[in-house]
């Protein structure tokens, strides 16, 4: 296929230009400029993900040119358009939020409120390598590995910028907090890394907006989030999507939570002209417990896969995963779910779900569980579901003078409702609703 | 304010194929009440579908008109910007869309007929504000406003339901089908109570489905009608009521043994009850 060869050729480029990427970060510490390095050479030896990989399957990535953008300079600075552009997205989360940070293609515009923090770290990355150089270095690419694939093995070796949350051991944060993502006009390529570390009896919460703003262009998300959950902590993460439909979305997601740990963990995939995120939630202590969310909205010709773990590897471990979707247009989505049991996972509650409600007879909904299962003292199930609009719902609100587009919009929020109602701060339910309200696009409350 | 009228002229409608009904006229002016009375099976409740524009019932021949907007041209959200409301037998619950959302929708769609989509939505304070009110008149607890849309909801606290709905759209008509089944007395009492209040504020015209006479002690009306095999039979006034009360429906049986012949071949295949 052409288009591998292309992307291979850049593949070869991008080891020339490598060496530029290096010498723009030349700041970076040692091990870290080591860690790219060899996250590199994995990058040039793993192969590009073609059709014939599983995971690629139903994702074609062939129109994806990875030469169409620069992965390799420095990013000019946010211009004031830059700032004012993304000026609502940040009012819309800085009203209902008492702080958060602002970054627009990883570069910070707006640092965390540090008074209003007290022990805990929300900052960018360089600032996190500056201030807990040692934590950073303990926990980089040690969740999410750079061998995953091509694509991971990239972000790893040039990921730019990112956001750290670090709640250290005992703190237990009362009010969520926020970080938004930005993409605009003139910043088109986020390649941040999102680290997230809760010390053993420690809380928080963080909502995490990643959304466009300002003029539609082919825009390139490559990133990763690693989540460190300490023995007794606990912790809620929402993480909405909502580039524009001409972004590319790839991100590899990683979760550990320790003995008596709990995560809630919220996707909201709305956004993208292409989606592949790989979710995954590893229980590595006993009485570990994860809440792992999905809410989908596609429209036009939009592509979201997603592949989930839920990876119980200590006893009496507990998981419960819920992704709905709700697709209109010519939109697909992927999901492939799997439960996997160690050995020594014994009295596992493992549970997944997929529901999906098509709207229109040219989307596609894909919906495939799994489980592998080693231990034999263990509950695990799973199903999926996928259907249309029921007719006499939208009868029903016919009769009262709402349209039937509207209505099977209605629904489709209605369909959501059980994951909102799952999330139990008030701020971050609304922040998830309002941004699939407004890409339901049913007038605004 | 010129009074309208819904004016139903021969109307034929099937449902799968099978004709239900062979040619309904009926003439409602707002500030009537009329009753629709008539057996199981007798087409009822099909008389309700058909108007509000339910997809599975075909309309073969006839009209139906509100002054001069002809309602069977259009869908059912334009029908009820047109001022027809129906208030359901069975209304369908409707998971996770509170009853407060689901009805600011509808009240603002229907007061603001040309409003595109996605533009704003009424005043959420004025809504909550009239919503509370109505509720209060309806004996309805406010938590009712955010529990999803019959949900869980029982027979009584679905009719209560769609009376708010009624008092919140104020339509020109308004067609209950049988919003008295499963409703206790006082339920009955009060539920009538709310269609007696709207009808007179907005001179609403109404027309009752029912085929028991108890919801007409509370909604009075000025002309009866009985439906038989189809076809409306019998025109009168509330003494037609007393009669179908003493008498049931064996006279009419008797009178019209052609329609009674159709109402018995459609009561052995009945689909809808």
């Amino acid at each position: 296929m052409s288009t591998v060869v292309a992307n291979t050729q850049t593949k070869a480029t991008l080891a020339i230009q490598f060496g530029e990427f290096q010498n723009t970060a030349s700041s970076e510490p040692i091990w870290l400029r080591d860690a790219r390095k060899a996250a590199f050479e994995q990058f040039e030896f793993l192969p590009w993900p073609t059709s014939k990989d599983e995971e690629w399957r139903r994702t074609d990535i062939r129109a994806f040119k990875l030469s169409a953008f620069d992965l390799i300079q420095n990013q000019p600075a946010p211009t004031l358009d830059d700032l004012n552009a993304v000026g609502p997205l940040r009012d819309a989360l800085a009203a209902h939020y008492a702080t958060g940070i602002v970054q627009i293609a990883g570069q910070t515009t707006q640092p965390a409120d540090s008074s209003k923090l007290g022990r805990v770290t929300l900052t960018d990355f360089q600032s996190a390598l500056a201030i807990h150089g040692d934590l950073i270095k303990k926990h980089l690419f040690q969740t999410v590995k750079p061998e995953g694939d091509a694509l991971a093995a990239l972000h790893a070796s040039i990921f730019r910028g990112g956001i750290v949350l670090y709640v250290p051991k005992g703190v237990k944060l009362e009010f969520p907090l926020y970080a938004l993502s930005a993409l605009t006009g003139n910043h088109r390529v986020d390649t941040s890394h999102t680290l997230i570390i809760l010390e053993d009896d420690s809380e928080a919460t963080l909502v995490h907006d990643l959304a466009t703003t300002g003029e539609s262009k082919p825009g390139l998300h490559l990133g990763a989030v690693e989540i460190v959950v300490g023995k007794n902590a606990h912790l809620k993460y929402v993480r909405i999507q909502n580039w524009d439909d001409k972004t590319w979305h790839f991100s590899r997601e990683r979760a550990v939570v320790d003995a008596g740990g709990s995560i809630q963990w919220t996707i909201g995939g709305l956004g993208s002209r292409l989606s592949k995120v790989n979710q995954e939630t590893a229980l590595t202590g006993p009485k570990a417990s994860a809440q792992v969310n999905g809410v989908m909205f596609t429209t036009g010709n939009q592509h979201l896969a997603y592949f989930t773990r839920q990876d119980h590897q200590a006893p009496n471990t507990t998981s419960d995963l819920l992704y709905k979707g709700g697709l209109s247009g010519k939109s697909r989505t992927v999901w492939k779910g799997m439960i996997a049991v160690e050995k020594d996972a014994q009295k596992t509650d493992a549970y997944q779900k997929n529901d999906s409600l098509v709207l229109s007879s040219h989307a596609r909904a894909d919906s495939i569980p799994g489980l592998e299962i080693e231990a034999n003292d263990v509950r695990c199930t799973h199903g999926a579901t996928a259907g249309q609009v029921d007719p006499e719902m939208v009868f029903y609100f016919q009769a009262r003078g709402i349209p039937a587009e509207t209505a099977k919009r209605l629904v489709v929020e209605g369909f959501f409702a059980n994951v909102y109602d799952r999330i139990s701060v008030e701020p971050v339910r609304e922040s998830l609703r309002a941004a699939v309200a407004q890409k339901l696009a049913i007038g605004k409350s | 304010m010129s009074r309208k009228s819904l004016r139903i002229e021969n109307l034929h409608v099937s449902v799968e194929g099978k004709s239900i009904l062979r040619g309904v006229n009926l003439t409602i002016n707002q500030g009537e009440t009329h009753a629709l009375m008539g057996p199981n099976g007798s087409g009822k409740s099909t008389l309700s579908y058909a108007l509000m524009g339910h997809p599975n019932y075909e309309i073969t021949d006839g009209s139906a008109f509100i002054d001069d907007v002809n309602l069977l041209d259009m869908e059912p959200d334009d029908r009820a910007k047109a001022g027809l409301f129906l208030a359901f037998q069975y209304p369908t619950s409707i998971p996770g869309v509170t009853m407060a959302n689901f009805l600011r929708h509808a009240v603002t769609n229907v007061r603001m007929p040309d409003r595109k989509e996605g533009e704003d939505l009424i005043s959420m304070r004025d809504f909550r504000k009239e919503l509370k009110q109505k509720m209060d008149e309806l004996g309805m607890d406010g938590e009712f406003a955010r529990r999803y849309l019959n949900e869980g909801f029982s027979g009584g606290e679905k009719k209560r339901a769609e009376v708010l709905q009624l008092a919140m759209l104020q339509p020109a008509f308004a067609i209950l089908d049988e919003t008295d089944s499963g409703l206790d007395i006082d339920a009955v009492r009060v539920v009538s109570e709310g269609v007696n209040r709207v009808a007179k504020a907005q001179g609403t015209g109404v027309l009752v489905i029912t085929h028991y006479q108890r919801i007409l002690n509370y909604i009075q009306p000025q002309f009866v009608h009985i439906l038989y095999g189809g076809k409306i039979v019998e025109n009168g006034g509330p003494e037609l009521v007393t009669t179908l009360e003493l008498e049931g429906y064996d006279w009419i049986r008797a009178k019209y043994p052609n329609e009674a012949q159709i109402e018995d071949e459609l009561e052995s295949t009945v689909l809808t009850s």
